[in-house]
């Protein structure tokens, strides 16, 4: 169909009307271009909120124990209860499935006065006991030294690692901070790490920038606690479901804590899971109405040279007739026509592609290179893929828009041109 | 070469106009033929089922011993591709396409690779003294050289059968002589012709004259074109 001498007779009705072969592919260049950089910005926005929750483990699920809701067993509504260690072995032991189970005690403050100390330089942080597992949750950088190790917990060793915001407003930056003892509620802990989270936007509790992390063991015997902790984290394993986690956890700790089985009230509870599909699901929506945009204006370019074209068919009657009476076959007018709107639309479809994706990648750069926290706009590019549909768009659009005309092309008999009116 | 049997065309219009009444009519291969009659008596109409571009109601037509009736439009495109060469009053160029590319157009239906369909065109265009035109486009052409493009354009595919539609209806008379000159020495190469004019001085020109009236056939006259001189005036 393309070969040489097609492509120049194609070529040369074609050019024949520059101005308004221009016009009439304007349309579906604009289409595509609309595309393209509708596309590329979908893309960007959905970078940029990956990008703030990025670092956080997808599949974690966190589990607070409020006050109970229904008197059960003789105890009173409304009564408080308090997760032990024994809870965390009973889950590993009965419950298949979590990858990764991490309880975690947190002290809060509440006046605002400082409380962690090193010489007499304070900040006001909160406090975090947890086991090392936690990195594997809200995974954190390690600036200096190391993350909270078994050993840590094991001794309950009187050691911290600090948030990057402690260790620059209480320690400072020009110093050293490992092994150097900090004050924090009036104890001393010696620092043997100093974390950044990967993730400054998403965070259980606070931050842990803005934190001093013990051993739980460690934070358990500073606050007489016991084997108790405030809360825990779990990630589900893969192949397992975590609402089905949630729910085999709820009812095991009912069990342990004599609460009543209806009781959904006992249980804060909440997954990344659920944040991330609202998330999904939001950019799944922007990226169909995107389509149907796109595709809108694209069709629109479609109607415009199929329109054209039609007009053309109709001003060529003459010469499709000639043609014919010289023995063009109607498959050779089909061809012709088609093949016209094809090349029409195709150049005019690359070129908006093209300028599409380089303007997007122009734009990309800039965003690249103007670094900050809140980026909500990041990288954006169409994908390869998208590239690759957009281009058989294109193709189909192209074929699309030449069925009408040669349908019309092809009702032109010889007879028509020669009649003599 | 042509058999036509009680050939009957009617076109359905407001009202329907029985056009053709049974037509009959042989042409033998090599001759020279014309159609003379009134405006409105038919000519074209004839000239156009002859030339597959119109179908009949009744009769049959046989082209080259083949019958032709109810083609397909592929066999009809066929036929006329390889068989016939048309010329026409209004020499229906490609006005975007040189001398050269129109003369090569039959020849890429036919599939001619581009090189040799050039190389064929410019033979026949060169044959009518048109080589140094071969570049321009029609409307830089005369009358004259516009339908010396066409009768090229028409025997490039070296068909058995030339039909021509009032050839000289738009030309001048010295032009018309000129033009009716290269038909008849095409003729010579025993090539069919069946020329349709409503000109006398044309029709002179020609071995056979078939009048046509009312649709019928009213008479056919036997004519020696060399006893006239043809370089005198024809109209
Ligand atoms: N397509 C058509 N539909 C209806 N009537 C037609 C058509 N073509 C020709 N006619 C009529 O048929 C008659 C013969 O036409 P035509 O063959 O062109 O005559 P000629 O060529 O001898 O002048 C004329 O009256 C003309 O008006
Ligand atoms: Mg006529």
């Amino acid at each position: 169909m393309f070969d040489l001498d097609n492509i120049n007779e194609i070529w040369q009705t074609i050019a024949r009307n520059k101005t308004r072969s221009i016009l009439t592919a304007f349309g579906v260049f604009w289409g595509i271009f609309i595309l393209v950089i509708l596309l590329a910005c979908g893309n960007g926005f959905n970078n940029g909120l990956q990008s703030q929750i990025e670092g956080f483990a997808t599949n974690s699920s966190f589990m607070i124990p409020t006050n109970t809701t229904v008197a059960y067993k003789g105890y009173q509504k409304d009564r408080e209860w308090q997760l032990d260690m024994s809870d965390m072995e009973a889950i590993k032991k009965k419950i298949k499935g979590i990858d990764d189970l991490s309880p975690i005690s947190s002290r809060w403050t509440y006046n605002g006065e400082n409380n962690v100390f090193y010489g007499i330089k304070g900040g006001n942080f909160s406090m975090k006991g947890v086991l090392p597992n936690y990195n594997e949750i809200d995974r954190c950088k390690v600036l200096y030294g190391r993350f909270i190790n078994e050993a840590d917990i094991a001794d309950a060793r009187k050691v911290c690692v600090l948030g990057k915001k402690v260790y620059e407003d209480v320690i400072g930056t020009d110093k050293n901070p490992l092994g150097l003892m900090i004050k924090a509620n009036g104890i001393y802990y010696q620092v043997v790490g100093v974390i950044e989270a990967y993730n400054s936007k998403v965070s259980i509790m606070g931050s842990v920038n803005e934190t001093v992390v013990l051993p739980l063991t460690t934070m358990q015997v500073a606050y007489h606690t016991g084997n108790k902790f405030d809360f825990f984290m779990f990630t589900t394993a893969s192949g397992y479901n975590t609402k089905g986690l949630q729910a085999e956890v709820k009812t095991l700790l009912r069990e342990r804590h004599d609460i009543a089985p209806e009781d959904e009230g006992a249980f804060m509870c909440f997954d990344l899971e659920d944040v991330f599909t609202m998330f999904d699901y939001l950019f799944l929506g922007i990226k169909i109405l995107i389509w149907i945009v796109g595709i809108g204006t694209l069709l629109s370019g479609v109607v415009g040279v199929s329109n054209i074209m039609l007009v053309t068919i109709k001003e060529r009657t003459r010469e499709i007739g000639v043609r014919r009476a010289l023995g063009a076959k109607p498959s050779v007018i089909i061809r012709q026509v088609m093949a016209e709107s094809l090349l029409l639309t195709i150049l005019a479809g690359v070129v908006g592609l093209v300028i599409g994706v380089a303007i997007m990648a122009v734009v990309s750069g800039i965003v690249g290179n103007t670094p900050s926290e809140d980026m909500m706009f990041l990288d954006p590019q169409i994908g390869f893929g998208a590239a690759i549909v957009a281009t058989i768009i294109i193709v189909l659009s192209g074929l699309l828009a030449g069925v009408l005309p040669a349908t019309r092309a092809i009702q032109i008999k010889a007879i028509d041109a020669i009649r003599e009116e | 070469m042509i058999k036509l049997n009680n050939i009957n065309k009617t076109y359905f219009g407001a009202q329907p106009l029985h056009v053709l009444k049974g037509i009959n009519l042989d042409v033998a291969e090599g001759e020279l033929v014309s159609i003379m009659g009134a405006s409105g008596s038919g000519k074209s109409t004839l000239l156009n089922i002859l030339g597959i571009l119109d179908n009949y109601d009744e009769g049959e037509y046989y082209l080259a011993g083949k019958l032709v009736k109810n083609l397909s439009e592929n066999q009809a495109a066929e036929f006329r591709n390889k068989l016939i060469g048309f010329i026409f009053q209004s020499f229906n160029l490609i006005p975007f396409k040189t001398a050269l590319e129109n003369v090569a157009l039959p020849l890429f239906y036919q599939g001619v690779n581009r090189k040799k369909r050039n190389m064929m065109a410019m033979e026949y265009l060169e044959r009518f003294g048109l080589k140094d035109w071969a570049d321009h486009y029609p409307n830089e052409l005369s009358g004259g050289q516009k339908q010396r493009v066409s009768i090229a354009r028409a025997l490039v595919t070296s068909p058995k059968i030339i039909l021509a539609d009032e050839p000289t209806g738009a030309l001048d008379s010295k032009t018309s002589a000129e033009v009716m000159q290269i038909l008849r020495e095409v003729n010579a190469t025993g090539i069919t012709m069946v020329i349709v004019t409503h000109e006398r001085g044309i029709a002179n020109l020609t071995r056979k004259i078939v009048h046509l009236k009312d649709g019928i056939i009213e008479s056919i006259e036997e004519n020696d074109p060399d006893k006239m001189d043809f370089t005198k005036e024809i109209k």
